[in-house]
């Protein structure tokens, strides 16, 4: 079972990449790639590097969207909109105001940080929350994201850069161009970073004091979970702004065909993230040719339905 | 050698444990018994680390609990807690192998896989290896908690409550195998248990507890009685005797 959706992924993953490289405003075909030098710069400037966007940023959120679900017990959550991504824009909108000529590093660290606070802000505000209500996470959730977000929003009214949140607040993928992209690596190795630690993030899973009783460092594996939530969100929402959904559908898909052995389904979530967040902006760039919708909108009314069709499947446990 | 010197414990200012003091010595069953409320589960939690210890000291073998790294004891002591709410969706032989963990620290070699394997027959969870846990019934999951403590081959196993939820047939035979460790692999159990007539067929040794403290500690025919039924529980149940083991009538 696993094998077959990993192989599954892995198909998916490479020929939604392929549409993606030649699916677009402007038409490419794959026999002239080599003999139009026209076709490869378009191919490396910008298709190439909008592919890989969409494959880092869909599969980091999908992997942190699981761990975040495990931290937090509840799989109704996912980082993006509960706080971390509004959090996030809260960062880069800060820095913006108030350190214009800060170096792209120090921004994004300064992001990265603001996510940190936001999710942990977020961890202690749901922990008192009685597990018999499992709904209550998610509310509370969107209501710290919504505060957050209002903040967002005040701040850019204030400061004159409400043009700006847009971008930060709705992910697209449009704007993306050699160059402007490769920050999302650093989610990706952030992300990929979480598989060494699956193992005890599992354990997690199992409650504190069995994780401990087996030997976990519990505050320290929380603390690393946490961190990688934080380096993913913060680098995809400032890099191609927040995009919804995947890190709440794909680990509830992955959950319900494999379980929760991290160390089994990170990677499985990470393919299945990257080919949704793929199937997504190409649906978006084909939609209203040569218009182009953003790929918030398409992941949203994507992953909300699958989101819904896997609500309606599972069966209702008790906990 | 479990040792447990004048140890109290408040939760909230409310005293749970007054001056606990009891000494465990390797191998046996001692069967912990008590009204709701003794603080049973408490004084297991505090020797296996999972409560933080204030008053008093607790040893497990030369480890020292509150000092020793969590780590170290998880090679010498496993506890198997008295509720396994658990949300994961972990196959049975997943969570088996969790047991192992303080061993392979996440990378299995074949003796541990060998190790998992040889656990799920002996609890008898072979059929259900591939199942996730919220897809077998109440006791299946408990006897797959009991096996993942097991898994963990530590010297010392507690076990809170480990018959809640086994039907007669499971029960017995999980307190066979409990024995059974106890005196082929030399293993010293220590086990919360509210049926009586179990913890005096099973175990070597019972220790009864009320209010947080220990109100009787002896071999179970010494102990059972109904003078400490009622003293203890409250409750005036006759005790006779079979086959020189006394036998509750409820
Ligand atoms: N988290 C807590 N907060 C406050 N009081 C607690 C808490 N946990 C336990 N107690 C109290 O501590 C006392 C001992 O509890 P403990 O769970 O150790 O009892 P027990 O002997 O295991 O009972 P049972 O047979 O019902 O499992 C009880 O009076 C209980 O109300
Ligand atoms: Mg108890």
């Amino acid at each position: 079972m696993r094998r077959l959706t990993l192989l599954l992924g892995l198909a998916l993953v490479a020929v939604l990449a392929l549409l993606s490289l030649f699916i677009g405003a402007i038409p490419l075909d794959p026999r002239t790639l080599f003999s139009d030098p026209e076709a490869a710069r378009l191919i490396l400037i910008s298709r190439l590097p909008r592919t890989l966007a969409a494959i880092l940023s869909g599969g980091a959120l999908a992997v942190t969207g699981q761990v975040m679900q495990i931290l937090a017990r509840n799989r109704f959550i996912e980082p993006v909109t509960a706080g971390a991504g509004q959090s996030a824009a809260l960062g880069i909108l800060l820095v913006t105001l108030f350190l214009p000529g800060a170096p792209i590093w120090a921004k994004m660290a300064i992001a990265s940080l603001t996510t940190l606070v936001g999710s942990i802000g977020l961890l202690a505000l749901i922990r008192p929350l009685p597990p018999t209500q499992p709904l209550l996470v998610p509310l509370v959730a969107l209501v710290y994201g919504g505060i957050i977000g209002a903040v967002v929003t005040f701040v850019a009214y204030q400061g004159d850069m409400t043009q700006f949140i847009g971008t930060w607040l709705s992910g697209e993928l449009s704007g993306v161009l050699r160059g402007r992209y490769e920050m999302l690596w650093i989610a990706g190795l952030a992300a990929a970073a979480t598989w060494i630690i699956a193992d005890r993030i599992t354990l997690l899973g199992l409650g504190a004091s069995t994780a401990r009783s087996l030997g976990v460092n519990v505050a320290r594996i929380t603390a690393l979970g946490v961190a990688a939530i934080s380096v993913v969100t913060a680098m995809t929402v400032v890099t191609v702004g927040a995009i919804p959904f995947i890190g709440l559908v794909i680990p509830n898909l992955t959950a319900r065909l494999l379980g929760d052995n991290l160390r089994r389904t990170l990677p499985v979530s990470a393919l299945f993230g990257a080919a949704l967040v793929l199937a997504a902006d190409i649906l978006g760039r084909v939609i209203r040719m040569p218009f182009e919708v953003p790929v918030s909108a398409t992941v949203g009314v994507v992953g909300a339905a699958l989101f819904l069709y896997l609500l309606y499947r599972e069966p209702r446990h008790a906990a | 050698m479990i040792s447990i010197r004048n140890v109290s414990h408040s939760i909230d200012h409310h005293p749970i444990l007054h001056d606990v003091s009891l000494d465990i010595p390797r191998g046996g069953i001692t069967a912990l018994i008590g009204p709701n409320g003794a603080g049973k589960s408490t004084l297991l939690s505090l020797v296996a680390r999972l409560a933080a210890l204030t008053t008093g000291e607790i040893s497990v073998d030369t480890l020292q609990i509150g000092k020793c790294k969590d780590r170290d004891l998880a090679k010498v002591l496993a506890i198997m807690p008295q509720s396994t709410q658990v949300s994961s969706r972990l196959t049975i032989r997943d969570l088996v192998g969790f047991g192992r963990y303080p061993w392979h620290q996440g990378h299995p070699g074949p003796e541990d896989r060998e190790k998992v394997e040889e656990t799920l027959t002996r609890f008898g969870l072979e059929p259900l290896a591939h199942r996730f846990l919220d897809e077998v019934s109440g006791g299946q999951k408990q006897r797959a908690f009991a096996a993942m403590a097991y898994a963990q081959s530590t010297p010392y196993l507690l076990l809170d409550e480990p018959l809640n939820n086994l039907d007669i047939a499971a029960s017995r035979s999980l307190m066979r195998l409990l024995r059974d460790m106890a005196e082929e692999d030399g293993k010293t159990i220590l086990i919360v248990l509210h049926d009586i007539n179990y913890a005096a067929a099973f175990a070597d040794r019972l220790v009864v507890m009320k209010e947080g403290r220990i109100a009787a500690d002896g071999k179970p025919e010494k102990v059972v009685s109904a003078k400490l039924l009622y003293d203890v529980f409250g409750t005036d149940a006759p005790v006779c005797m079979m086959d020189e083991r006394p036998v509750v009538l409820v």
